[in-house]
Order: structure tokens, then sequence, then C-alpha cells
């Protein structure tokens, strides 16, 4: 694996190994000391021309915990107008050596132009394009899953026939379309969850299935519901009329969580609109894997690290 | 008169194929295409055999960029790019800086093209102040200026508001001029990047929907129809759009429309590895479009091919997908492309290849001087090319100052070995002839 920047390009054994090696990666989190001499020596820049504390501390606790050197860049306000350009920026960390950029941009696309354009050649991760992907999201929820489904036994092991109901605003959601991808490479079913105004145009040939009732989604007992995290700038553009409808439609209130059975995990991506996708009560309840997800994105964060950069040269 | 390499003088075009097939020779003299003199004697011969002649090319639809964006094209170097793909008469779009809104810039893109010979250089005037789609522009000063403005266009941006749209319709007609529409509906299009489907949303890129096109064109031709003016659709995009063009014409209602090189050959799935130099508006869209619109251009529902040339510096280009300027260069390139997607492919022959890149866009444009290709007494303009030549599309074929071209490294048919623009060479054994000399002739002529 040179770069990660699509769970798209990951066949199911790739990802397999990935969430093979987070397991591995999580046994250190319970150590005493918890960090690997791995990747010493080696420099992790993360790039951030957008905001996103959660994922930037993530990518950077996991490049510590295999002793690598971290340079956090924030370069927000990325248009060419306002400040340094993506290239001028790529140009410069590989002047500094940087063995691997993370980098989360508002561009989708941004990542892959990176990886491709020659303006530096370290290993790329994708930690969200604009609305394209966000592939350590879904690893680390692929690994929630599998880890609360098969606990110790998780190695090896994929997702057959595990039902994924994926509920809110598809259309902008990197985190949806990167589980998607993964999830149904894994052998779990997907289901898509939405007002028709936040469904892209043109999805009938992915292999998901849609609907717009949230109520007859839960009746069906899914053994995930995943709730995207709603900007309530949306409805100023008229994907739904207010707060109010969208959360009464569309969100995991606590009779809707009272209909779930128990076996049913709540994950949400975070950080959380409480009382509009999602209740306190859902967020709190014991079916929430929202913490085990936080926790989980280092191990998972990690493994990528490790096989951009340490395995260099093996197979895959 | 100065005398400049055949810019006077007898010219003997030797052994050229025409559009229709047959071979014959062309005598130029005075800058205009004469009969056979007497004597049969030369003061210069071309060796035309083997070349396919067609008359100079004629762009309805180029951005020059000048004034304002000298970093991208220059008058100067847009008709240099010009010349060499075959064109002998470019209409320059009025998204310059100032929008060519008032006479004094009309005049001024009108003086520079005359100055430098390449090709004559007719200017665009906005159809609103400064292409704000609020107030109509001064086009009846436009129209009476020294550059005799007929073509109207915000293109970049679309004549939005109805109201507005009809009244520019009923004022340009009075004086035969046209209003040329960029249709694109702004609110269905806000802040996108492809064409909408299922590869934009795999891609994560906002969607410019078909239907934003096709909705502006089926108010517009109702427009048209309504106040009895003419209209000229740019760059249609979409299968949607032909039949809605088709339907206008079939009613009646004086619409012309035009296809863009890469509309024509190239597919959104080009869009994938987020290269900028794919992105353009209207954006590329799907094969079934592509077909659609080459099946319009074969049975004469879209009138012309125009090239949307829009020139960009590199670091416009060198960036992520949303931060990239829309648009390509596409003058030096039009003329393989049309051969690889038109002609090769049996839709249409050379005769209608003279007849969409040359005599018709003129027409629209009420350009004097293409109503009578290749014939005495008609002005010399003459691209020569060798249809049997395929060659890797290379950085070098350019000449205007951006390289912002979908097709480098791209094989195409089909190479410009000579141009006549007035009688003055232009290009000559496939190299562009040196500025300084062509404005020499291009004056001396005068």
């Amino acid at each position: 694996m040179r770069h990660l920047l699509s769970t798209a390009d990951l066949a199911r054994e790739e990802a397999i190994v990935l969430l093979d090696t987070a397991e591995d990666m999580a046994d250190v989190a319970d150590r005493e000391v918890k960090k690997l001499p791995t990747l010493r020596g080696r420099t992790v820049v993360n790039l951030f021309f957008e905001d996103s504390t959660r994922t930037r501390v993530s990518f950077e606790v996991a490049a510590k915990r295999l002793s690598a050197d971290v340079i956090n860049f924030a370069a927000k306000g990325s248009s060419v107008s306002k400040g340094e350009s993506l290239k001028d920026t790529a140009q410069t960390l590989a002047a500094m050596g940087a063995d691997a950029v993370v980098i989360r941009h508002s561009a989708s696309g941004a990542a892959q132009v990176l990886a491709g354009s020659g303006w530096i050649d370290a290993a790329v991760v994708n930690a969200g394009d604009g609305t394209h992907e966000h592939p350590t999201q879904a690893l680390l929820d692929a690994f929630t899953i599998r880890r609360r489904l098969h606990g110790a036994g998780s190695r090896g092991r994929d997702l057959d026939g595990v039902t994924v109901t994926i509920v809110g605003d598809v259309l902008h959601s990197r985190v949806a379309r990167s589980n998607l991808w993964l999830l149904t490479a894994l052998g779990a079913s997907v289901r898509f969850v939405a007002p028709a105004t936040l469904l892209p145009i043109g999805i009938g040939a992915w292999p998901v299935e849609t609907l717009h009732d949230l109520d007859v989604a839960i009746d069906d007992a899914p053994d995930v519901l995943m709730m995207l995290r709603i900007q309530t700038e949306r409805m100023h553009a008229a994907f739904f009329p207010n707060e109010r409808e969208y959360a009464r439609e569309w969100g995991l209130d606590d009779a809707r969580l009272g209909r779930l059975p128990a076996t049913t995990m709540v994950m949400h991506p975070g950080p959380m609109n409480r009382g509009l996708e999602i209740s306190s009560a859902a967020a709190d309840s014991a079916a929430s894997t929202v913490l085990e997800q936080v926790a989980n994105g280092v191990s998972i964060r990690m493994s990528v690290l490790y096989h951009l950069l340490a395995a260099t040269g093996e197979a895959s | 008169m100065t005398h400049r390499d055949g810019a006077a003088g007898v010219t003997r075009v030797a052994g050229a194929t025409l559009p229709d097939g047959r071979t014959a020779d062309l005598w130029v003299e005075g800058g205009r295409f004469v009969e056979a003199p007497a004597g049969g004697t030369a003061d210069r011969v071309i060796d035309a055999a083997g070349l396919l002649a067609l008359p100079g090319l004629v762009d309805l639809h180029t951005h020059l960029r000048e004034p304002g964006f000298e970093q991208s094209e220059t008058v100067l170097t847009g008709s240099m790019a010009a010349a060499a793909g075959g064109f002998t008469a470019v209409f320059a779009m009025a998204n310059t800086m100032p929008v060519a809104d008032t006479a004094g810039v009309v005049e001024q893109v009108q003086s520079l093209g005359e100055r430098h010979g390449y090709a004559t250089v007719r200017p665009i005037g906005a159809v609103t102040v400064g292409l704000a789609g609020e107030r109509l522009a001064e086009i009846g000063a436009m129209a009476s200026s020294r550059a005799q403005v007929r073509v109207f266009s915000d293109d970049g941006m679309c004549v939005h508001d109805p109201l507005l749209m009809r009244r520019a319709l009923e004022y340009v007609a009075t004086f035969d001029g046209v209003v040329a529409q960029h249709a694109q509906e702004p609110r269905l299009t806000v802040g996108a990047q492809m064409n909408e489907g299922e590869l934009s949303a795999r891609l994560g890129l906002a969607g410019w929907p078909a239907v934003a096109e096709e909705s502006i064109i089926a108010r517009d031709v109702l427009l048209a129809e309504h106040v009895g003016a003419r209209l000229h659709v740019c760059h249609l995009s979409t299968a949607g759009s032909v039949e809605v063009v088709r339907w206008a014409k079939a009613r009646g209602i004086r619409v012309t429309a035009e296809a863009t090189p890469h509309h024509l050959l190239l597919t959104e799935d080009l869009v994938a590895g987020y290269d900028p130099r794919f992105k353009v508006n209207p954006p590329l869209r799907r094969d079934e479009d592509v077909h659609a619109l080459r099946a319009g251009l074969a049975d004469g529902t879209i009138d012309i091919v125009a090239t949307d040339h829009a020139p960009h510096p590199t670091e416009a280009k060198e960036c992520a997908w949303a931060e990239a300027a829309n648009g390509m260069v596409g003058l030096e390139s039009a003329l393989p492309v049309v051969q690889a997607a038109l002609v090769d492919t049996g839709l249409l022959g050379w005769a209608d290849i003279a007849r969409v890149l040359s005599t018709t866009p003129a027409a629209i444009g009420r350009l004097a001087g293409y109503d009578r290709p290749l014939a005495a007494g008609s002005p010399a303009n003459l691209v020569l090319v060798d249809p049997t030549s395929v060659s890797e599309f290379t950085r070098d074929r350019l000449h205007g100052r951006s390289v912002n071209s979908p097709y480098l490294g791209r094989e195409l048919p089909g190479r410009v070995v000579h141009v006549l623009h007035g009688g003055v060479p232009t290009v000559a054994d496939g190299e562009l002839r040196p500025a300084d000399e062509v404005a020499a002739a291009a004056t001396g002529r005068r």
C-alpha cells in the first residue's frame, strides 16, 4: 500500500489485514508504556486545510505511539487567493523531508491530487476530502463493529451478513461513501435512509438499498444503526424544512431507540448534534459505540501508518 | 505596398483537394481568390498536393482575455493560436477586465486584432453591464461603434433574468444582432463541479445537472419565438438540449446552436482522476450526450462547432479540483478533434466541416467574406490540412500563452500545413509565421 486515498481501492483481504494490525495496535494501548519504536526517525505531517481537532489529534496520538516525529501543519484558508496553494505547501513539506502526509481538505480529490502530483514523494493518507471519502473513519467503524460482534475473536473475521443502516445526510457525507465501499467489501449489506434531497442522484447502481422511512428501517432491526451528523446550514439550501422536522423524521429519538433490539449498536462519527440527529439518551446508551469509535480511531490510524511506512516493500 | 512573402503578387495553390473531393488549383491575388490568370504564371506556388483545402475557419466563441487577463492570453497570442489551428476569424468573448460592455473596449479589441493580422478579431459585446445580469449594457453604442458588434453574450454567466433576456433579444433584433446565451440556470448549479450523475456522487463533487442547461434553452427558444428574434445557444452539452433545439427548429424558431470540440470527444469519466485539465463549464458529460451532440451536428440541429478556447495560467489548474478554473484551450486542437469525432467516424464529410467551422459561424456572426468559400472574388481565407497525418498532440502545437489543453499526450488526426488570412500567409509549411512579418503584410495589404 503506497497511499490510503479511498476505501474503494481496498480489497477485502487488504482491509482485514488493516483491521487485524489495528487489533495488535489496540493491545499496545493496554500496556504501561503505550509506545512502539516502529517509526522512530520518520516524520508524519498532519496537513489540515480544514479544522478538525478530533481527527488531527487521533492521527497525532497514533503517530506518536509509533515513535514518529509529528508536525502539525494547519493551513486553513487554503484557497489560492487567501494563502499558500496545495502545490506550494506540498513542495514545502517535501523539502522538509516528510515521510507521510495526512491531509484533510475541503475539496474532494485533494488527497488524490497530492498523491499523484509529483510535488511530494511521501505516503498520503486521506483524512477527509470534501464530500468524497474519509477512509480511516470507515476503517475504524468496521473495526468497532467487528469488535462488538466478535470481541477477542475478531482477528481474521469479515463482516459477512452484518446489516448496517446509515441515516442522514448521505449527499454531503464522506463517511457514508467510505463506509459503503468498505463495509460491502467486507461482506456487510448497507442501507441508506434519508430524505430524497440528501441522497445523491444516480446511485441506483451502487451496492446499497435506499429508503425514505426511518421507522421501517428501525423495525427491520439492523445490526448497526449509524447516524450521520447533519449540518444545520443545509436547511437554508432547502434540503429540509427545519431542525424540528429533521429531528422528528430522521432523528434517533428515545422512542425509536426503545424499539431497537438490545443487540443493535448505535454509531455516530462525531461530533454529535444531540437532540437533532441523535438524542442524548441514545448517544449515552449501552448501544452507543461513540467512545469506542474514538479509541479505535487511534488503533486504526496506527495500523494505517504502520502499513504505509514500516511495511514498505512487503506484499500489498 | 510592401512586398513581403506572399502578401502581394499572384499565388498559386497547386493541386489542392477541395471539400467536395475534386482537385483544383486555387489562385490568390490582392488578398482575394481570383480566376486562373491567362498565362498561368504565379509569383509564388504553394504545393497543395494531398492537402485538403478548407475555407479559413471561423470561431464564434473564443476567450482572448485582453484587456485584463494578459497573463492567460492576449489578442496577439490568442490570434496566433487561432492561426495555428487554421482559423482566420475569431469572435472574442466579452468577459475581459474591464468587461466588453462599452464601445471603447470593443473598439480596442477590434483594432488589436487588425494590427496583429493573424486573424480577423470580432469583438462580442456583453449583454449586461459587467456581466452582472442586472441591466443592459450599451448594446446600441457597441453595434454602431467602429467595431460594428453583432453578437452579444454574457458568456461565463447566464442571462438568467427572463425579463432581461426578453428585452435583450428584442433590442438586438433591431440591428440584426444575436444574443449568444450561456445556458446555465444559476440556482440549479450553485457550487457545481461536474456533470451530475453516478460519477459525481462517487467522487463527491457537486453536480451540474443537465436540466440546468435544458430549462434555460427551453425558456429562451420560447422567448425568441414570442418576440421574433434570433437566438444563439452556446456550447450545447446534453442530449436533452439537442432535443429542445430540434423541437424549436421544427417549430420555425430562429435558433442556432453550437457544440464545442471537447463535448464532441471527451466524457465525464476523465474527471475520475481529479485532473483539473478536464474541468470545464458546461462540464464534460456522458457518452450518450457526446453521441447525441454528434448526431445533432449530422442532422443540422446543431449548426456549428465553436471552441470556447479558454486559456488559464498554470497555477489555475495545478490545484484541487474545486479550486481550479473552468476551461480548456481549444483553438489549435479544434480541427483534429472535429476530424476524430465527426469525419473519421463517418458522420460528416469535409464539406460539412467547412460549413460548421466556417460558413455558418460567419453567417451567424454576420461576418462578411465567408459566404462563397474558396470562390473567385472572395477574400483569400484558406487553410490547407493534411488529414492523413496522425500524431501525438504535444505542447509545441500550442501557440497561445496558456497550455491547459485536455488533449496533451493524446493521438489526434490531421495537421494544419498552410493558412492564408486575406491572402497573408499566417502558417506556412506547418510553422506559424513570425508576428512582425504577419503584421507588416496585413498592414501593407490594407
